[in-house]
């Protein structure tokens, strides 16, 4: 009979757990909605709600066992949401780079910019095609650009510490396919010079990369003159004019991609089509959205693995924690539950009010990991090799409401579980046995 | 020791609770092991003692920039130099473009510098006289269920043939493993093919190689070979830099992420929750004990061995489901390295981890047993008799 009861009590905790997975806010709110009215205007209610409020009011009583599923809670919590806000970092760093009115083109079956090649003839086919804005000059805003690994000296590291930065040869063309990207420090580097200019979040990763230093490439000296923001994977670039960074690579007359302005969105299939069709081309179209968003995609995938695989192992822990606390809780409150019982209040209100005991230590111990996980890691800057680029990228990890959102639903989720086997054994437990305890 | 079986009853007194405490611990040890697995292979990649012996010479200017055919010959005159070979980036991908192989096309000596790498003396020597034949990592295998004999296309994401399209076609005669299934991940992922045969087809090569492997003669000589051969190239169109295959390896996992202090912190978070939550669990025991641990010392016991049992008993929790929980980490990590077809590739739940796990296990315990043992040894006998 016990066993049966057990089972059917283990169902209904699955089942609750898949519906609250599922459940969207609205539904939450509304759940909430009703659990109120029901404590508010039925009888039943209103009994739990009285054996709620004793409970709730002598936890301060029961400071540190409390303590217990609300720091153990908001651990769990903290972890998720930190780990989570890394992937959603990194995606969103990406993702901002690219917009879908400005188109990619590089050599087929390219994978990525760098590995790209596109000859001189390409480049300058490419801006006849139909669909790309022009500036006021009349010239199609398109911007042929070469792509490289440089390494450099990082930052606090020993002189033999080199880290790969992606060195982007650009033209003017540049900062018109790309108007976010705005130089905040110095000047723009001048053509047939052997000057950079370098992203706020290179400057950060590399030494020497300030205005007014010189740095080696290979052999030659190259002067850095300015640092440009744009607050997406390019702020992790360093830039130089085209041509002589060609001449530094050995790349001669050849381009790694063409980014072009179109005139607006749906211009795009059109521009597509012309160049898929010229028989002088082999080369891949992408929007500058879908090509950034496509790079983004494995990393993302595995962050979000490792957190939720992470967070469950410790939600696992928590939870065992919560069921202790709570158990004790009851088992400390036993006399007092089974005199409740002895006067005629039923099994329910006490099975809701160690119930809500617990949700409550729950949601206090989500909100504390959120709050924390929130003043410690958001806009915290972390950097990785990103797929698809040869430097490194920084990127800012990025709390987002949805990720505390989900913080919190896990949290409850956990004090759901570590509640509901104590809640029901204070209410099975005979009045008679439990007044004799102790 | 004799009082074990005492430690054991009081350790179980409440069932319930001590194995919802167990899980707990269990739990937080089942992570410290996976996350300080993932931490050791970081550190350990390339750690090898053939690691150490083998130097790469790259382009000082980018690791794509690749260098002249003719440097072979006089890196092969530096004293010291035991042998040396040389590879390219081919940069292959199967089926679509972001699925990438790791391809490099090498010199056919390649092999030899890497004893790592497993491959059958049949299948070496089909690999030297098949034009066309590459050699393919097990694991990279079984990923897109490749066997000895197909005829396989792969794209280059960066070399076109000589007719000018991208998809090349290879033979597969050999499959490689690698010796250390520890440390080896990465060789077990390799796709070899021809340095020759890429060289001939493709038209945008033209006799460069993309780095050098040089293995040394004496490992303490590794530092002065290595200047050696930048030396060669100094101030020429194409600087080198040489470092130990250790050194570049752990160059390039600073670069991936700092892993240290992601792990650090998740690993900060776990203990204070579990040292919390177990401390709580031996409060209540210790409380709800007062009238035992009085009779104890009523018909004997001292204080000091009152106060060293508790700990015991706290200190045994920990060592229980640390050990269940670490012993958990080793048996998973594999599980989910195979099961996830190559692409984690954690590494084993090392000795050090073990000995670091037990260390922490012990501390752990005597930190939270050490409030309620000193509660204990302070019992009055008379007041903790009458329940006062």
């Amino acid at each position: 009979m016990g066993a049966l009861t057990n089972l059917l009590l283990l169902l209904l905790v699955v089942a609750v757990m898949v519906i609250w997975v599922m459940l969207p806010w609205y539904g939450v709110v509304a759940l909430a909605l009703l659990f109120a009215g029901w404590m508010l205007f039925t009888r039943r209610g209103q009994q739990a709600a009285s054996v709620a409020g004793v409970g709730i009011s002598t936890l301060g009583q029961r400071m540190g066992s409390s303590a217990v599923i609300v720091i153990g809670i908001a651990g769990v919590v903290g972890v998720l949401v930190a780990l989570l806000a890394m992937g959603e970092g990194y995606a969103e760093t990406l993702r901002k780079t690219g917009s879908d009115d400005t188109a990619i083109v590089m050599r087929g079956s390219s994978a990525a910019e760098v590995m790209s090649v596109l000859d001189h003839d390409s480049v300058t086919l490419i801006p006849q095609a139909p669909g790309i804005a022009r500036d006021a000059k009349g010239q199609p805003i398109a911007s042929p650009e070469l792509v490289v690994a440089a390494n450099l000296p990082l930052k606090g590291g020993t002189a033999d510490d080199e880290g790969s930065v992606q060195l982007r040869g650009v033209g003017e063309q540049a900062w018109a396919v790309r108007p976010n990207v705005k130089i905040v420090e110095g000047c723009n580097f001048q053509p047939g010079m052997r000057e950079l200019v370098v992203g706020k979040g290179a400057a950060k990763e590399f030494a020497g990369l300030e205005p007014g230093h010189t740095i080696h490439l290979g052999s030659q000296q190259w002067t850095v003159v300015g640092v440009f923001s744009s607050g997406d994977a390019m702020d992790s670039e360093v830039w130089g004019d085209a041509s002589v960074v060609a001449d530094t690579y050995r790349r001669g007359s050849s381009r790694a991609s063409v980014t072009v302005r179109l005139t607006d969105p749906k211009a795009y299939d059109a521009f597509k089509a012309e160049l898929d069709g010229n028989p002088q081309l082999k080369v891949d179209v992408n929007t500058t959205l879908d090509y950034f968003s496509k790079q983004s995609e494995g990393m993302t995938k595995v962050i979000r693995i490792v957190g939720i695989t992470v967070g469950l192992i410790m939600a696992i822990g928590a939870m065992f924690g919560a069921l202790n606390t709570m158990f004790a809780a009851v088992a400390a409150r036993a006399r007092e539950i089974a005199t409740l019982r002895a006067i005629g209040f039923p099994g329910l209100p006490v099975v809701v009010a160690v119930m809500l005991e617990t949700m409550l230590l729950a949601l206090l111990g989500g909100l504390l990991g959120g709050l924390l996980a929130w003043l410690i890691f958001n806009g915290y800057s972390a950097s990785t090799l990103a797929a698809g680029t040869v430097g490194k990228l920084s990127f800012e990890l990025k709390v987002s409401p949805a990720l505390l959102w989900t913080g919190l639903k896990w949290a409850l989720a956990i004090g759901f579980i570590g509640g509901v086997f104590p809640a029901v054994r204070a209410a099975r437990l005979p009045v008679t046995t439990a007044l004799r305890e102790l | 020791m004799k009082y074990l079986h005492l430690i054991w009853a009081a350790l179980f007194r409440r069932k319930a609770r001590t194995i919802l405490t167990l899980v707990s611990i269990i739990a937080a040890f089942l992570l410290f092991g996976m996350l300080d697995a993932v931490r050791t292979s970081f550190n350990q990649a390339g750690q090898s003692a053939n690691g150490a012996q083998r130097l790469q010479t790259g382009s000082k200017l980018s690791f794509i920039q690749t260098l002249p055919q003719s440097l072979e010959a006089q890196i092969s005159q530096v004293p010291g130099v035991k042998m040396v070979t040389y590879a390219n980036w081919f940069g292959g991908a199967y089926q679509d473009p972001h699925n990438q192989v790791f391809s490099f096309a090498v010199e056919p000596n390649y092999i030899d510098l890497y004893p790592e790498i497993e491959v059958s003396a049949a299948e070496r020597k089909a690999f030297d006289e098949t034009r066309t034949g590459v050699l393919v990592g097990e694991k990279l295998a079984k990923r897109f269920n490749w066997k000895v004999g197909d005829k396989i296309p792969l794209q280059s994401t960066i070399f076109p043939n000589r007719e000018g399209s991208k998809n090349w076609t290879f033979d597969i005669v050999g499959i490689m493993h690698s010796k250390d299934k520890k440390a080896g991940g990465f060789y077990d992922q390799l796709f070899l093919l021809h340095w020759k045969y890429f060289d001939e087809t493709t038209p945008f090569n033209r006799g460069t190689v993309g780095w050098y492997v040089t293995r040394v003669a004496d490992v303490n000589q590794a530092d002065r070979v290595a200047k050696a051969i930048d030396a060669i190239s100094a101030n020429s169109d194409h600087e080198t830099r040489t470092q130990t295959e250790q050194a570049a390896t752990a160059n390039w996992m600073k670069q991936l992420a700092d892993i240290g202090l992601i792990v650090g912190s998740i690993m900060g978070a776990v203990f204070f929750t579990l040292l919390l939550l177990s401390g709580n669990t031996m409060m209540q025991a210790v409380r709800e004990r007062t009238s035992e641990l009085a009779v104890l010392k009523t018909i004997g016991f001292s204080s000091h061995s009152v106060l060293a049992m508790v700990l015991a008993e706290s200190v045994l929790l920990l060592l229980l489901g640390g050990s269940i929980g670490l012993g958990l980490a080793t048996l998973i990590i594999p599980v989910l390295s195979a099961g996830s077809g190559g692409m984690l590739n954690l590494g084993a739940v090392s000795a050090s981890s073990w000995v670091l796990g037990i260390v922490l296990m012990i501390l752990i315990g005597l930190l939270v047993g050490a409030l309620p043992a000193l509660r204990a040894m302070r019992l009055n006998i008379v007041d903790a008799l009458a329940g006062r």
